[in-house]
């Protein structure tokens, strides 16, 4: 044990900890239920009789057993992909719309913040006068967002990519004009005793100094994003893992609905892993 | 005429910060000229700095102005090449790109091995030629420093600014370096103003060194030409005659003198003075 290092060591952990929270699940779904309070005792003793309920380990209704989950979980990702109309779609096409509504939302919060940012990190008076708008709406829930976008878009699906674009657009947006306004001043200096020009300043000295703050923005926002997407899809429906995860829990099938958010988290930690890794590629040491 | 023939040309230079406050500095006047080393020295607060970013371009004088080859310097330009205190490298280029960035500034026209090709000839004549794909985070202090040397050097430029390049370096380092600045600037007839806070090295780097009072109201006090002969090595500087009451001048100075010139120029007493020139064991005649 003592050769193993932390990180090893860990990994062994979580697997333990992993399994401790399956037999968990495990004993807690396939004990014995009590009969539902519509059922009267006489009919629970006939049912006895009748070789139905009574002490059999098994559950028909309710929270699904680890094997019941097992099935869902095959049974989704051996055909991701399947479109039988609008309310049986495959995991993958939901997902794909998901992550489409997030990537597009995510790019013109881009192409907004990112310019705009670097404008008023520039400018400490185009700072002064935003501000007070930007610290106004920075804490509106996105979702508050949703009737005027429905109104005014008229499209649902053009409603949610708006939604995730203004929940992408402030942390982007500060952090792009925090990076930009704390550019050491000495560097600044460099490049005016060089005499670079406003556009080779821009790309050459400002923005790779102030890339890494940028970068903790565009990962804060990518997080906000992919939990606003679920909840966004859950309210106008139609298509994508939120809608998905919603229309499970209308055929009250929990053990799809507990497949979903498993998937939810494991893309959230993928799309984090990615963020963090564009962020040290860009990293420099002082 | 006598502007024609000054390179450098600095007269009647003032700055305050506050209009209710005495200026840090005022009446500066002096002259540099081409090929000249010249070392300014003062305590914390004289303005030293400001007075090098002024020449940089950097900052703005509250009053005079400083001409240099019969034009006013407004602006940072790429005639004039400064050194950082820090090194002010760009902390994710590498070293060469470091230069290569300043040189591509300077001559925009040329081919990328052109640039290559200067950037590193000037690499190695600060004896980096090994290092230049590290970033200056590998590097140690002394190392940067020779990168923001080599990229100042690389330029061109007509004047050569230095804020205070060793203060953070180990007495050794410091003084490899000062020996690889010698050579660089008598190869290229450089023509350098160099802020230091070091008397021996104001001794062995400098033609001319510029004494100033305290701040505020902080005026060049003295002007002190270095009656050590040129070629000086710090092997062997403090053997010459002329090192000790050269370098007893400067520390005197420092220790005592520089407080008075700050009374009497808060007074008002001042209007008009002009430094004393001196050449310590020469003529050590002090008005």
């Amino acid at each position: 044990m003592k050769t193993l290092s932390i990180k090893v060591k860990g990994a062994i952990l979580s697997v333990v900890i992993l399994l401790l929270c399956l037999s968990i699940w495990h004993m807690a779904t396939t004990q014995k239920i009590t009969p539902p309070p519509g059922i009267s005792t006489n009919s629970s003793e006939y049912n006895s009789l009748m070789g139905q309920g009574g002490s059999e380990p098994v559950q028909k209704t309710g929270f699904p057993t680890l094997t019941q989950m097992g099935q869902t979980i095959y049974k989704q990702l051996s055909h991701p992909f399947y479109d039988n109309g609008p309310n049986d779609k495959g995991i993958g096409i939901q997902l794909a719309y998901s992550l489409a509504r997030v990537g597009l939302g995510f790019l013109l919060a881009m192409i907004v913040a990112i310019p705009f940012g670097f404008w008023i990190g520039m400018s400490p008076l185009a700072y002064e006068a935003f501000n007070p708008f930007i610290q106004i709406l920075k804490p509106i829930s996105p979702l508050a967002w949703m009737p005027i976008a429905l109104y005014t878009i008229k499209d649902s699906s053009i409603s949610g990519i708006f939604v995730i674009f203004i929940c992408s657009v402030w942390p982007m947006l500060l952090n792009t004009a925090f990076g930009v306004a704390n550019v050491r001043k000495e560097l600044l200096n460099v490049a005016k005793t060089l005499e670079v020009s406003p556009l080779r300043k821009a790309f050459l000295v400002i923005l790779p100094a102030a890339a890494p703050t940028i970068l903790t923005g565009m990962r804060i926002s990518m997080g906000i994003a992919w939990l606003v997407i679920v909840a966004a899809e859950m309210l106008v429906g139609g298509t994508g893992i939120g809608y998905f995860l919603w229309n499970e829990w209308n055929n009250l099938s929990l053990s799809s609905v507990i497949f979903a958010i498993l998937l939810i988290g494991i893309v959230g930690m993928l799309l984090d892993t990615a963020f963090g890794k564009l962020q040290k590629a860009v990293s420099y040491a002082d | 005429m006598q502007i024609e023939n000054t390179f450098l040309k600095v007269s009647n230079l003032s700055k305050s910060y506050k209009a209710d406050a005495p200026p840090v500095f005022e009446g500066i006047d002096f002259e540099i000229e081409k090929g000249e080393f010249v070392c300014i020295i003062g305590h914390s607060g004289c303005g030293k700095t400001t007075i090098l970013n002024v020449l940089a371009g950097l900052e703005d004088a509250t009053g005079g102005d400083a001409i240099m080859l019969g034009k006013h310097i407004q602006g940072p330009g790429l005639e004039r090449g400064v050194v950082f205190q820090g090194h002010a490298l760009m902390p994710w280029m590498t070293v060469l790109q470091n230069v290569a960035f300043a040189v591509k500034s300077k001559y925009p026209d040329w081919s990328k091995e052109q640039i290559t090709e200067h950037s590193k000839k000037y690499l190695a004549m600060v004896g980096l030629v090994n290092a230049e794909t590290k970033k200056p985070s590998e590097l140690s202090g002394g190392m940067k420093q020779r990168v923001g040397i080599a990229r100042a050097f690389a330029i061109e430029p007509k004047m050569l600014l230095l804020d205070e390049p060793f203060g953070a370096l180990d007495a050794l380092t410091r003084g490899v370096i000062q020996d690889e600045l010698l050579k660089i600037c008598k190869e290229t007839n450089q023509t350098v103003f160099m802020i230091t806070h070091d008397v021996d090295e104001a001794i062995l780097l400098s033609d001319k060194i510029m004494l100033m009072s305290n701040g505020p109201n902080a005026r060049i006090a003295e002007i002190v030409v270095n009656t050590l002969p040129k070629g000086r090595k710090r092997a062997n500087l403090h053997h010459d005659a002329m090192y000790y009451p050269m370098r007893n001048h400067l520390v005197d100075f420092l220790v005592n003198r520089s407080k008075d010139l700050q009374v009497k120029g808060a007074k008002g007493e001042l209007d008009g003075y002009k430094p004393v020139v001196v050449l310590p064991g020469v003529d050590t005649a002090i008005a």
